[in-house]
């Protein structure tokens, strides 16, 4: 009899190791989730709402894939876990057993207990159902004929995109007195600030929500601002004031929880042969400049690749190289790779350059005393992960990454380069006399 | 602006309306003297065939092309049928039945259109771009700042395989289907675009000048679209300005010119195998016929097939050929963008390409060599097989019916690049040369990959790019024409198309770059 894997949760991280697992072993394999029936990518939600895609396209395996590959995929949510008997047991009451359980769950909404937070037409967006309903409430700007967002993050700004691809009016309220600068650096939080009224979105600073009220019959029928008093009519109120891991169904177990699912570096928790990974995980210690939890695509990925290994008998440590993450605000990409913090650490700082007119800027993040290179956020300029990842491996200095910039360069073909413009504005910052070098393919394709 | 929009549209409508009705409208009287003449042009010695049309239609007032055209085949088939019988083989008349109410229809039509043609151009083509051009303006202020134009793609009927999709559909079919096959009904058509066709070769214009000619406006007005659309992305504009000035320059104007200069009509930019009929034995004994220009020609097909396409190739990618150059490629990338989503992204689909492709392939390559053979043993038949008939059937099927009535027709249901990906031989041959020797890649950046499927979406040719790029793998693909969407429309910078070194062009991984080093070490070895 196979070992019977067990995974609960179909997002990136579980499908991932479920992969991870089939190409290194012959165990069963079974996926459970309540949210939909096969895997689709939940960065694109945004993009079936906008009518870029229909839902099927994010799906990124065919449906005949899981069949194929013998992974067996159950619908169902958990009520509980008993780990003395490895059994899990269903809202619907049927039970499943597993050798290995896989807990990957992701995330939910926060909701910080805002009078009127349950209301019809207020809503997440994170689940395929938060499609569902947003699409049931605002399905345009008649129906809806304004929608306040509470909670400048990623999240809220790409709902707000959403909604303004269907001409429905958005107050954005933003906590923080620039748009998520406890991320970006000012110069950067300014410019997405300006971007973000130029798509008429009225976005609103330093400013919280007081409460939602409701009409006769439950609906959302506005919302009240906390410093101002002010009272904003609306039909719709998404909530993205971040996420937290969604464990609910795990605190009566003898799992140990913190605000997640706590595991060691091999993503063990306190029971054997019970993991967790991605967003609902949390280290007992931050690794690195990391957070304890990470609620990014590309973390929950590498912790699935990492624990299948594990699980099919290598036991690996999770141990992410350099940072890198990305994200569109709009019409503006966004890039970074090694660290960038909002405001320099102890004994770093910050070169910015920003074009003139367009919206493109870098902001370079160095130590003062060694002039090593820390990392780097680009905004409407591509670039090459593999060069950077290397740079920062190889410890190189800034006056190095500045003069071989063209090296990363990933814009498409033809794209007017700023490298040079970005140079001149260094040397006169620093006093130096770099000379660009020219992109070379053998320094690009040579290992770090 | 949205007035101006909806203003153009009924213009547009308007103009195709007429355009669309044209093919059953408008007067016809064939006079002596012209019948006589196309006697004489023709070389008809078929007495039945002349006495029956002298005594049936010469003289007599006809409205409407399907008024004329039955009794003009009637006459046709009762003559051949006569012919047969007596075993008159000299009198047989060859020219097809629609050819030749084509040609009687051309000296015949003398109504309202061939008076008024300056008037009725600009009543169809004339209120077809306006009307066009007002619906697609706007757009620079409309769509507001530059970036990704995508919303509503698939709430919208015309770009969602709805009922406005079908109705292009339809109408595309349609006009293919009368210009393979009842080119008689095209008579009005050609009349609209005489003027054009005198000032360029000297000569009227016969239905594929129309073709021609309506190709260019058509993808001129929709690289205005492009032009719009993707005003962010440079690579897009470059391409877009490519396919466009060969189309018009290569396609259309230098082809007419050197007939003027009674030199033979040659499209320099269309290579060997896509141009199938390149080493027919008419063509071959044409260029042969125009001494040093003809010479030259047959030389430059040749080179251009064996030599310059595969290193060009080599270098760039195919994409410098399909989506730069080809005239094909050029019509897909302008009219076709607004359908370039609903090519099928299945791993049953890619089995279908490359089955369908190859074959076509092959059969090319088989009638070329069949047709060589012929051409050098002068004789008519290989291994028993008529060799014409093989082209007969490949003209047919391939070139009239897969790369028009389809390759085109069915845009809005199946994609701009039906032709192109499941069909067109050049493509497959290119597709090789690209897979297997070339500098051309689309490069995945690192672990970027987020798998949204907004590339796999958007990828005209059905490739999944995605399925390469979340894996960190770059896409090196036969059938990738470097239309760079894929790029233009990723949200997280991940796509890059680009010549490179071979090595490390394909880079198999499965643990992508950000993880432990030690464990992409251990997993991506090669």
């Amino acid at each position: 009899m196979q070992e019977h894997i067990v995974i609960i949760g179909n997002g990136i991280s579980g499908v991932t190791t479920a992969r991870h697992i089939r190409k290194l072993s012959d165990k069963k394999i079974t996926i459970v989730s309540a949210e939909t029936e096969y895997f689709f990518s939940r960065t694109a939600l945004m993009y079936i709402y906008m009518g870029h895609m229909k839902f099927e396209h994010t799906q990124p395996y065919e449906n005949w894939f899981w069949d194929k590959n013998r992974i067996d995929l159950k619908k169902g949510y958990v009520k509980s876990i008993d780990t003395n008997s490895k059994t899990l047991h269903f809202v619907k009451g049927d039970s499943l057993k597993y050798d290995k359980l896989i807990i990957a769950t992701g995330s939910k909404p926060n909701k910080f207990g805002w009078p009127g937070q349950d209301l019809e037409g207020v809503m997440g967006m994170y689940h395929k159902q938060d499609l569902d309903n947003l699409e049931k409430h605002t399905p345009n700007n008649k129906v809806c004929k304004r929608a306040v967002i509470v909670g400048g993050g990623l999240i809220g700004i790409e709902l707000a995109e959403m909604l303004n691809s269907r001409n429905i009016p958005v107050t954005f309220l933003v906590r923080e007195d620039s748009f998520w600068n406890g991320v970006l650096p000012e110069g950067e939080s300014q410019m997405i600030n300006k971007h973000i009224k130029n798509h008429h979105i009225d976005l609103r600073l330093s400013t919280n929500l007081k409460e939602i009220k409701s009409d006769d019959n439950g609906n959302v029928k506005s919302i009240i601002i906390e410093e101002t008093g002010e009272e904003i009519p609306c039909n719709v109120v998404g909530l993205t004031a971040g996420v937290s891991p969604n464990i609910d169904f795990i605190k009566d177990s003898e799992i140990e929880i913190g605000r997640g699912v706590k595991v060691n570096r091999y993503l063990e928790t306190n029971i054997p042969d019970v993991y967790a990974i991605g967003d609902c995980a949390e280290q007992h210690e931050p690794i690195g400049n990391r957070r304890p939890i990470e609620a990014v695509w590309y973390t929950g990925r590498m912790m699935g690749e990492t624990l299948a290994q594990t699980i099919c008998g290598n036991k690996t440590q999770y141990k992410p190289g350099h940072w890198f993450n990305s994200a569109k605000f709009l019409d503006i990409e966004y890039q970074t790779y090694g660290w960038v913090f909002a405001k320099p650490r102890e004994n770093e700082a910050h070169f910015h350059w920003k074009h003139h007119k367009e919206n493109i800027c870098i902001t370079v993040s160095y130590r003062k005393d060694t002039n090593m290179f820390l990392g780097i956020n680009t905004f409407g300029i591509r670039m090459r992960h593999e060069i950077f990842d290397k740079w920062l491996t190889e410890n190189r200095d800034m006056n190095y990454v500045m003069s071989y910039l063209k090296d990363a360069n990933f814009d498409p073909e033809f794209y007017k380069a700023y490298e040079n413009e970005i140079l001149t504005q260094y040397n006169n910052t620093f006093n130096t006399n770099l000379a660009p070098r020219k992109k070379s393919w053998k320094r690009i394709f040579s290992k770090a | 602006m949205n007035a101006i929009k909806h203003i153009g549209l009924v213009i547009f409508l308007i103009g195709l309306a007429i355009f669309s009705a044209l093919p059953v409208l408008g007067t016809f009287h064939l006079n002596e003297a012209s019948f006589n003449n196309i006697i004489k042009e023709k070389n008809i010695k078929s007495d039945v065939f002349i006495n029956d049309i002298k005594s049936n239609i010469v003289g007599q007032d006809f409205k409407g092309m399907q008024a004329i055209s039955p009794k003009i085949s009637k006459a046709l088939d009762n003559a051949n049928e006569t012919h047969i019988k007596n075993k008159e083989w000299n009198k047989k008349i060859y020219t097809k039945s629609s050819d030749m109410a084509a040609l009687i229809g051309k000296k015949s039509a003398n109504g309202f259109i061939a008076t008024n043609k300056g008037l009725m151009w600009l009543l169809t083509f004339g209120l077809g771009i306006i009307g066009a051009l007002m619906f697609i303006l706007p757009n620079v202020i409309l769509l507001g700042k530059k970036g990704i134009k995508n919303d509503g793609i698939y709430h919208e009927s015309s770009t969602n395989r709805g009922w406005i999709g079908w109705m292009v559909f339809i109408f595309l079919v349609s006009f293919y289907l009368v210009l393979y096959f009842a080119s008689e009904y095209a008579t009005n058509w050609t009349l609209l675009v005489d003027p054009i066709s005198e000032a360029l070769s000297g000569n009227p214009a016969g239905h594929w000048f129309v073709y021609g000619f309506m190709y260019c406006v058509v993808m001129t007005v929709m690289a205005v679209r492009m032009y719009i659309k993707y005003r962010h992305n440079i690579y897009q504009v470059f391409r877009t300005t490519s396919v466009l000035f060969f189309q018009i320059v290569f396609a259309f104007i230098i082809p007419e010119i050197m007939v003027r200069l009674q030199m033979p009509y040659y499209d320099f930019k269309n290579a060997f195998p896509l141009d199938y009929d390149f080493f027919f034995q008419w063509n071959l004994k044409d260029l042969i016929n125009n001494g040093g220009i003809g010479i030259f020609i047959m030389v430059w097909g040749i080179v251009l097939t064996l030599v310059i396409v595969p290193i060009m190739v080599y270098f760039f990618g195919k994409r410098w050929y399909c989506s730069w150059v080809c005239g094909c490629g050029g019509l897909a990338e302008t009219l076709g963008d607004p359908y370039r989503q609903h090519s099928d992204k299945s791993l049953f689909a890619w089995k279908v390409e490359r089955y369908l492709i190859h074959t076509v392939l092959l059969f090319v390559l088989t009638m070329t060599a069949m047709t060589l053979y012929s051409f050098f043993s002068e004789t008519g038949t290989v291994l028993g097989i008529k060799t014409s008939t093989v082209q007969n059937i490949y003209s047919l099927v391939i070139g009239s019916i897969f790369a028009g009535v389809i390759g085109t027709g069915f845009y809005p249901i199946f994609g701009n690049r039906v032709w192109c990906r499941f069909g067109c031989p050049l493509a497959a041959y290119l597709g090789f040369v690209q897979r297997f020797k070339s500098r051309f890649r689309i490069t995945t950046n690192g672990g970027q990959c987020i798998s949204c499927g907004n590339c796999s979406t958007y990828c005209e040719q059905g490739i999944d790019v995605r399925a390469y790029a979340q894996k960190g793998e770059n896409i090196v693909r036969s059938s990738c024409v470097g239309c760079g969407v894929c790029s233009a429309v990723c949200p997280r910078g991940v796509l890059k198309l680009e010549n490179g070194p071979e090595i490390g062009r394909i880079n198999p991984t499965e643990i992508l770059l950000g993880n432990d080093v030690d464990l992409m070490d251990l997993v991506n070895k090669n």
